[in-house]
């Protein structure tokens, strides 16, 4: 058991290792969700009430864009260049490597929130998060949630030249049906149901009511019945779905 | 001790069937410890099927497998630590470097070998700090090589450990595969290289279509075949050559019309066919 969990260290060093040396990942983890808050600053400043609102949203696609998106791209490159092929003939359990890899995506949204809850308090104004218990509740949610639907999605790609395609096709659409759904009170009922179906509008919810609302967790509740749902649909098909092969 | 218990490497009817297409049809290997053993065969011949089999990567469809006393289809991390794999592609991160990829490989065995030898013995001691994503093609091969060794394994897996490889990489590589036997290590190998084979594999199986067609030690291999031939120059100059299972019945035929008609039988020669010729021959189509 210690053992598994030593190596399941070492393979998340040398994840972090590995993200710090390739800047064209770093950039986008780091610079792009806070140029969507520079931007969205300028674009809302002088309504308090929308810059509110902006910085849940952009909590909540930056755990969508480390866990989902870059989990996605990892497994697919890692399996097209026969990376997880080789790694599953050593004896590093296979516990440890995907342990590492989560991991790896968890700090990444983890100082992704940091970032944006500072950067929303230093130059948007909007203080600091009233919950800080929900916060921490509905990131892991959030990342457990998305992690899985990453790595089952993955599956669904056949090869790392249409990643970007793929990933893009179901990242953008989600992110503006949810960051619409939750910014506009007269949205037709169909798109709301939609948007409240997937995981991202919740999880904003989650992040809006930990950031600014300060409602009870217990109000919260059916947004995070909605993410644990998604999570277990994505934790069962992560594992049932997955190759370690390359499939092109 | 039964032989079994002593073998490496132990297949006994091995079968894999992708739906109706029977990829290895009931093929038969025991590799001794301490043997290079060579799968030899063209492409699509079920060599990596086969071998892939062995180290625990596929399941299949029928027959018994033993490798180092264990089933590999059980996937046991303590046979893993034993088992050293180069995989025909197998791909590495490119933003770590081979000393880097070498000690992190190293923490996953119970007794590396030194880090510093490793990269030594593959020949990256140079390269032993750039980024992986800089290495050339035969470099990156030679850290397949080095990953697959740092663990120290008694048993080696190589599939077509020298495909795309110039000719002095060849030679490095062969060296290295002997020093590796030299060392002790069983060493199973897939080629499409005759040369290759018989360069290093103390005994050979050819393969084809998924079954084996003949096995034995290389240089026995071709003169072990049942097929003589027997090759003459006629009267008109024209070279020709004859197989056969009974030398001495077709020379008593060719030599007595050659005397009845009053010729000699230039560079009159029987052979038995070489490695190359066994392989052809065998491996031809229809």
């Amino acid at each position: 058991m210690s053992e598994t969990l030593t190596l399941a260290w070492r393979q998340y060093r040398l994840e972090r290792r590995m993200f710090w040396r390739n800047p064209s990942a770093a950039f986008f983890n780091f610079l792009l969700p806070l140029l969507f808050l520079a931007g969205g600053g300028i674009i809302l400043s002088g309504s308090q009430h929308d810059l509110d609102k902006l910085v849940p949203s952009i909590a909540a696609m930056s755990v969508m864009a480390t866990t989902f998106t870059a989990l996605a791209y990892n497994v697919v490159y890692l399996r097209e260049r026969g990376v997880l092929k080789r790694v599953r003939g050593t004896p590093l359990p296979t516990v440890s490597y995907f342990g590492g890899l989560m991991a790896n995506a968890v700090t990444n949204a983890a100082l992704q929130i940091a970032i944006v809850v500072l950067a929303g308090r230093l130059l948007l104004g909007t203080g600091w998060p009233r919950d800080w218990a929900q916060l921490a509740v509905f990131t892991i949610a959030g990342v457990a949630c998305l992690s899985a639907l990453g790595v089952a999605f993955a599956h669904v790609i056949p090869n790392f030249e249409s990643t970007a395609a793929y990933v893009n096709a179901v990242f953008l659409p989600v992110v503006f049906v949810s960051f619409y759904v939750f910014d506009s009170s007269s949205v037709p009922a169909f798109l709301r149901n939609i948007a409240e179906a997937l995981p991202l509008k919740p999880l904003i919810d989650g992040f809006s009511a930990a950031f600014v609302s300060g409602s009870s967790l217990g109000d919260n509740l059916d947004a995070l019945a909605i993410i644990a749902l998604w999570g277990a649909f994505g934790c069962y098909f992560a594992v049932r779905g997955f190759s370690w092969e390359s499939r092109s | 001790m039964s032989a079994s218990a002593t073998a490496a490497i132990e297949a006994r009817g091995l079968c894999k069937r992708y739906g109706a297409f029977e990829a290895v049809r009931s093929i038969d290997i025991t590799v001794k410890r301490g043997e290079v053993f060579g799968l030899l065969g063209p492409n699509g011949a079920g060599k990596t099927t086969t071998v892939e089999i062995l180290e625990g990567y596929r399941r299949r469809s029928d027959g018994e497998v033993c490798v180092l006393g264990e089933d590999p289809a059980r996937r046991s991390r303590a046979l893993r630590q034993r088992i050293g794999i180069v995989l025909q592609a197998g791909g590495i991160y490119g933003h770590i470097t081979p000393r880097e990829a070498l000690r992190h490989w190293a923490s996953f065995y119970p007794r590396p070998r030194d880090v510093e030898e490793v990269l030594a013995l593959a020949g990256l001691a140079s390269q032993a700090d750039m980024r992986s994503r800089r290495l050339s093609g035969g470099q990156l091969r030679r850290l397949d090589f080095a990953l697959a060794l740092v663990g120290d394994p008694e048993l080696i897996f190589l599939d077509e450990p020298t495909t795309g490889f110039d000719p002095q990489a060849r030679r490095d590589a062969w060296e290295t595969v002997r020093k590796l036997r030299e060392g002790g290590k069983t060493i199973l190998l897939t080629t499409h290289y005759l040369d290759e084979a018989q360069e290093l594999a103390d005994r050979v199986a050819i393969i084809k279509d998924g079954r084996i067609l003949a096995i034995g030690p290389p240089r026995d291999l071709g003169a072990g075949s049942a097929h003589y031939r027997v090759s003459y120059r006629t009267a008109e100059g024209e070279l020709v050559e004859r197989q056969t299972d009974d030398p001495t019945a077709l020379l008593h035929e060719l030599t007595g019309e050659a005397l009845a008609r009053g010729e000699r039988l230039e560079e009159l020669a029987v052979r038995r066919p070489t490695l190359e010729e066994l392989y052809l021959e065998l491996t031809a189509d229809g």
